[in-house]
């Protein structure tokens, strides 16, 4: 691995880490290419080859995180959950949610409160791997 | 049965450059610096915590084999290489401030959690650090 290639990760870990931050921000393609110093069409390319999926991918699957954590340990409706994690409509975060999720948002809200742990380490497990919907029983086989 | 956690490995791509941060930037002492064979033994301790120490330890041959050296290096830099430090601070809005006038690249204001208010950031190779002023426990 050239020191090169370890620079470019560095430049895109910079990019995503600002998208697990301002994910409630309208971060477009350009301003994440800035953040990580590039063009904007090289930053869509290198941020794929670097952690295999787009950047637009990543900040849709760290926002239904943040709606994830919110219904589970908040009072907040759905469309005020929806606009904070930054969806402008709520039709398309119900449907980004059920594809991403497998289940609407009401339902994930049933399974109730998450367990207090670090944001970042809740941040980093919580977020769903966008196949299918994880069961948290252990030895469920249904879990992967 | 197990005491305590004396020493826990991290990975870093550039020994002097992890001494710069951890000693230089964040306030760590050296408590060992030797040549142990082709590898050099760093560990690193807070002056308030030495019984906690971090191996700075570089993903090298003959430890690893040349191509697995690089592809930890690939994953360290992208976030991924396994290392997350969590400290404790008694101010973290002073602590911030404090690391920001270093020159340290902080992306976060210190937040409130439900557990204290923290921040978090990147050593320079890409491990994660967060830092927490923790809330006491109710009874406390």
């Amino acid at each position: 691995m050239s020191r090169a290639s370890e620079d470019s990760n560095r430049r895109m870990l910079r990019a995503r880490d600002a998208m697990d931050r301002a994910y409630a921000e309208p971060l477009d393609v350009p301003t994440l290419a800035r953040l990580a110093h590039v063009s904007p069409a090289h930053f869509s390319r290198t941020f794929t080859a670097t952690f295999g999926e787009p950047p637009h991918r990543y900040l849709q699957r760290r926002r239904v995180e943040r709606a994830m954590f919110l219904l589970r340990s908040s009072d907040r409706s759905v469309t005020e959950i929806c606009m904070s994690v930054g969806f402008s409509s709520l039709g398309t975060f119900s449907r980004v949610f059920a594809d991403i999720v497998g289940e609407p948002p009401s339902v994930y809200r049933r399974r109730g409160p998450l367990a207090p742990v670090p944001s970042c380490f809740g941040m980093r497990w919580l977020r769903p791997s966008g196949e299918t919907a994880r069961s948290e029983k252990p030895g469920d086989p249904a879990r992967s | 049965m197990l005491t305590s956690l004396s020493i826990t490995s991290l990975y870093v791509l550039d020994q002097d450059q992890a001494l710069d941060f951890y000693v230089g930037t964040l306030g760590f002492e050296v408590q060992t610096d030797q040549q142990f064979g082709p590898m050099r033994f760093l560990t690193v301790a807070l002056p308030s915590d030495p019984g906690h120490a971090v191996l700075l330890e570089l993903p090298a041959p003959p430890s690893v084999s040349p191509e697995i050296a690089g592809q930890v290096r690939d994953l360290v830099t992208k976030g991924a290489g396994g290392g997350h430090l969590f400290f404790t601070t008694d101010d973290a809005h002073k602590t911030h401030a404090a690391l920001k006038e270093k020159g340290v690249e902080l992306p976060e204001e210190p937040v409130v959690q439900p557990y204290g208010i923290d921040f978090g950031f990147r050593d320079p190779f890409g491990n994660s650090v967060r830092i927490a002023q923790m809330t006491p426990p109710p009874s406390a």
